[in-house]
């Protein structure tokens, strides 16, 4: 039996089970950051600078403490909720991520999305038809999405859309330079727009999001259409199905409110990966649009050995995970009845 | 009343698979009656099912109907439109499935499920399809109804499962219902409730019925007529009482003979020409059993297991109390440890050399206790010796690597999903041996191997086949040897052959009883089915709600059992007419 309280409860406990994990994160990233060969204060200094130069930098950024030192001081301003100040560009790092931050989730969601709204009905048909036509098409273009690197398309697709056709704007950021951004509120620029109720910004915005959405949703479509044959092809022969094509249910109600409730959990398990490594791994979109996301903020700062700016990255993403698993899990728990949270 | 509901005229049916076609059920012809039970009797493989999905026109994508006619009630089911199979599948025809769990939507509430059927097919609105469907809860005895329409499937218990997917199948009032193997999996006294309840049900509507069975006890108990399928052919068809009492056909000789009734004995299952090696050993078998016995008896004053007031405790985790410690700060009441008994001060022993029988339904604590017996799980309390050893103090974790756990072997209930699938035959029987045993080169391995697989009469080449390579007698066949292969003492058969057809049944039985006096085991032979353990056992214990209820002489407790629990199991088994010997 589900009672609500136990799901709260849970929320809290799981909570507070990531602390370690979360500490773990910390710990991890501040040993390799030093561990990566790079000197930032010889970065911070500049090319003129001297060795005497590099060393009074050093000692101002206070990296010629003892290790265990450093991370005890960076532990400390974790606490206050300081993540440091970027080297490279001089900015306080947790402005610098929760700018970023948005631009790479709408993006990510806005791409997930469409790669669902293709993905999930085409691996639906495949499932109730395999190995006919419907089939192979959706497999090869899986094969293709995967097959082809996301910079690729996307060049493929600036080319051929803004180059060639000129229905797409200018791969140039999240706005074209004729519109200011939206009033912050969230940091999306579509949702901003539509409370500022500036639906020319959104608009603009949307055509900017085009592009690299569909870029990274053909990336994405594989797994999402290929998890969601499967699973049906698994549910489809289940023996409840069987039942429910006796009973003289009808195909609708067979397909979408008996196998695809079932088929779900497995899908959702994909979901909440692939919006991972979406996230984490859209820096070769990001740069080919020119896009100010986090995921090119961390290549940046991880070239120049910034190491505020990659401990922060880094954080924020195990944050992001840590919240995501546990909506997943949530999520079990209202798709299928026999799971239980916290087992 | 001779109105014939369904006619079934020649009917071809084929599969398309990678090795090409496979015909499945091949010019099957029967008819089904107004208000009569068919039964269609075969074994697995036998196309009865495949029959049944092809008149329903619901087979796989892959199976087609190859030619025949299909005619209910005047209407061409070959021809009839999709549209038209929707409105006569549920409505018309409805289906009763083995596995009730797995036939119910895991994830959908019973009720709505009800109500999806009802509102399908016109007999209910969203206003009162709750209402109807609460009520079809009742008509099949569902207590509390009301409650019960919340449920999801894996609250239930498989009886009560079965009874909502017969709620389902009778919700549109259909006048033909298909149960196939409808009991399969349940206990034989929930058995004999669903299956009275549907022949109550469909004789108060007058509807026709088609039992599809591999169990001939209940075919004789429930159906007017049957037909007997073989290899997808009818190879008989006749009244109920005439096929049982002058079978024409071999194979409807083979099936009745291997049924176990109530006064069969072990060797009179198998035909009469491959009876002669193994009678044998069972001629021999009592003599030798109670020369064991004596020899045994002066060197081991103990029995060879002895188990002394065992308990079994889980806890029952209340979700109320299980916030989180972080939220609770002391405060909170401790949790209050409820804990449900499943083996509750059990005590027994077995004798060497002697086969004792657990019988009791699913949930009466057999499997714990087997688990106990093989230190799968820790028990609670209580003392097991075994050989003279104790063994009951040995964590369950370290007891995989005591000498005495190759003494102590399993074989499991269902042959297939016991076997590593991406283990050979060769590798299954030889892998105990690898891990326990002192077999250090590959050819006395090997030798070891070959020597197993004829004492278990397994062909040698299929031993570097597959688990999905062989048959399901095959695969038992394995397990048994993967079982013997380090000379246990003790062996623990946890329903041996429920998952096999009755003529598998009766040869791996004999294969069991052989080598029971050849190798000098004991058994612990866990079963539901009485017939099954009479067969085999010497003494047998009836188990209840984790506690022996009675225990005694098999033929003793069989004949004049002392407890009404024991005689409920034993007057639920559907047995067919006695045989009269040949």
């Amino acid at each position: 039996m589900m009672y609500p309280q136990s799901r709260v409860g849970t929320v809290v406990r799981r909570l507070g089970q990531a602390l370690p994990v979360l500490f773990g994160v910390i710990l991890a990233t501040f040993v390799l950051t030093r561990a990566l060969p790079g000197d930032p204060a010889a970065f911070f200094a500049g090319p003129a600078a001297d060795e005497k130069s590099i060393a009074e930098i050093r000692k101002a950024l206070g990296l010629d403490r003892p290790l265990p030192e450093q991370f005890l001081v960076y532990l400390r301003d974790l606490s206050r909720g300081e993540l440091g100040t970027s080297i490279s560009t001089g900015q306080p790092v947790s402005e610098e991520l929760i700018r970023r931050l948005p631009a790479s989730l709408e993006l990510t969601f806005l791409a997930l999305l469409i790669s669902m709204i293709i993905a999930v009905p085409l691996g639906i048909l495949a499932a109730i038809n395999p190995g006919k036509l419907i089939d192979h098409i959706c497999r090869i273009l899986t094969t293709a999405g995967v097959s082809l690197p996301t910079f690729f398309t996307g060049l493929g697709l600036v080319f051929i859309f803004y180059y060639i056709l000129g229905w797409a704007p200018a791969p140039l950021g999240r706005l074209d330079f004729a519109y200011l951004p939206p009033p912050h509120v969230t940091g999306f620029y579509l949702i901003d727009g539509a409370f500022a109720a500036e639906w020319d910004t959104v608009y603009a915005a949307l055509s900017q999001l085009m592009l690299p959405c569909v870029t990274l949703a053909l990336f994405t479509l594989a797994p999402i259409a290929r998890m969601t044959r499967a699973s049906m092809i698994q549910v489809l022969s289940s023996d409840f199905i069987r039942t429910a094509r006796a009973a003289g249910l009808t195909n609708y109600t067979v397909l979408i409110k008996y196998a695809f409730r079932n088929a779900l959990l497995p899908l959702v398990t994909t979901l909440g990966m692939v919006f991972s490594f979406t996230l984490g791994a859209n820096v070769l979109v990001e740069k080919v649009f020119a896009w100010p996301g986090i995921g090119s903020y961390a290549v940046e700062a991880l070239v120049v050995a910034d190491y505020a700016a990659v401990q922060g990255f880094v954080l924020s993403m195990a944050i992001i995970f840590l919240i995501l698993n546990l909506i997943i899990d949530i999520l079990y728990t209202f798709i299928d009845p026999r799971i239980e949270l916290g087992n | 009343m001779d109105q014939k509901i369904l006619e079934i005229d020649n009917l071809t049916v084929e599969f398309m698979t990678r090795n090409g076609s496979v015909t499945a059920v091949e010019n099957v012809s029967f008819a089904v009656k107004k208000g009569e039970t068919l039964g269609v009797i075969g074994e697995s493989g036998s196309g009865k099912s495949v029959t049944s999905l092809a008149l329903m026109r619901i087979l796989d994508t892959n199976g087609k109907i190859l030619s025949g006619e299909l005619v209910y009630s005047g209407v061409d089911l070959k021809r009839a439109s999709n549209a038209a199979m929707y409105d006569i599948r549920g409505r018309e025809i409805s289906m009763i499935f083995q596995n009730p769990r797995g036939s119910l939507n895991p994830v959908r509430k019973i009720g709505k499920q009800l109500e999806d059927v009802l509102c399908q097919h016109g007999l209910a609105n969203k206003y009162n399809a709750r209402k109807k469907a609460i009520d079809l809860l009742a008509t099949v005895k569902i207590e509390n109804p009301t409650a019960r329409f919340n449920a999801y499937p894996h609250e239930l218990s498989g009886g009560m499962c079965q009874r909502v997917v017969i709620a389902i199948a009778l919700a549109c009032q259909p006048r033909l219902l298909i149960a196939d193997e409808p009991t399969t999996g349940l206990d034989v006294t929930t058995q004999k409730v669903i299956l009275d309840l549907v022949k109550d049900l469909t004789t108060e509507r007058g509807m026709s019925m088609i039992l599809i069975t591999h169990d001939l006890g209940l075919a004789a108990n429930y159906c007017d007529r049957a037909i007997v399928m073989e290899q997808g052919k009818v190879v008989e068809s006749g009244c109920i009482k005439n096929l049982f009492l002058n079978p024409n056909h071999p194979y409807t000789k083979k099936l009745i003979r291997a049924t176990p009734n109530k006064s069969s004995q072990l060797n009179q299952l198998l035909p009469s020409e491959s009876r002669s090696s193994c009678t044998s050993y069972l001629e021999g078998s009592h003599q030798s059993a109670s020369f064991n016995h004596k020899r045994r008896e002066p060197k081991n004053q103990r029995p060879l297991l002895y188990i002394d007031r065992l308990t079994k405790e889980f806890p029952i985790r209340n979700q109320i109390f299980r916030l989180p410690s972080l939220m609770s700060f002391g405060k909170r009441p401790k949790e209050v440890q409820q804990v449900f008994r499943a083996v509750d001060n059990l005590s027994m022993k077995i004798n060497y050399g002697e086969s004792v029988g657990l019988v009791g339904e699913s949930g009466c604590g057999k499997s714990t206790t087997s688990a106990m017996i093989m230190r799968l799980v820790d028990s609670t309390e209580g003392w097991i010796e075994f050989d003279g050893t104790d063994i009951g103090s040995v964590p369950a974790k370290h007891f995989a690597r005591s000498p005495i756990r190759s003494k102590l072997q399993m074989v499991f209930q269902d042959p297939t999903d016991c076997l590593n699938p991406r283990f050979t035959a060769r590798q299954s029987i030889s892998d105990p041996i690898i891990v326990l045993g002192s077999l250090n080169s590959k050819r006395s391995l090997d030798k070891r191997v070959d020597h197993l697989a004829d004492l278990v009469g397994l062909p040698k080449k299929l031993l570097e086949r597959f688990p999905h390579q062989l048959s399901g007698g095959q695969k038992a066949r394995v397990g048994i040897a993967r079982a013997i292969a380090l000379d246990p003492k003790l062996l623990i058969l946890d329903e041996p052959t429920a998952a096999l057809d009755v003529s598998v049944q009766a040869v791996v039985l004999n294969l069991l009883q052989e080598l029971k006096c050849e190798l000098d085991m004991s058994y612990l032979f866990i079963s539901h089915d009485l017939n099954v353990v009479r067969l085999l056992c010497d003494r047998v214990m009836v188990m209840q709600s984790g506690r022996i209820l009675e225990e005694g002489e098999t033929g003793k407790v069989m004949v004049e059992p002392a407890q009404s629990y024991t005689r409920d199991l034993i007057n639920a088994i559907p047995h067919p007419p006695e045989l009269v010997p040949q």
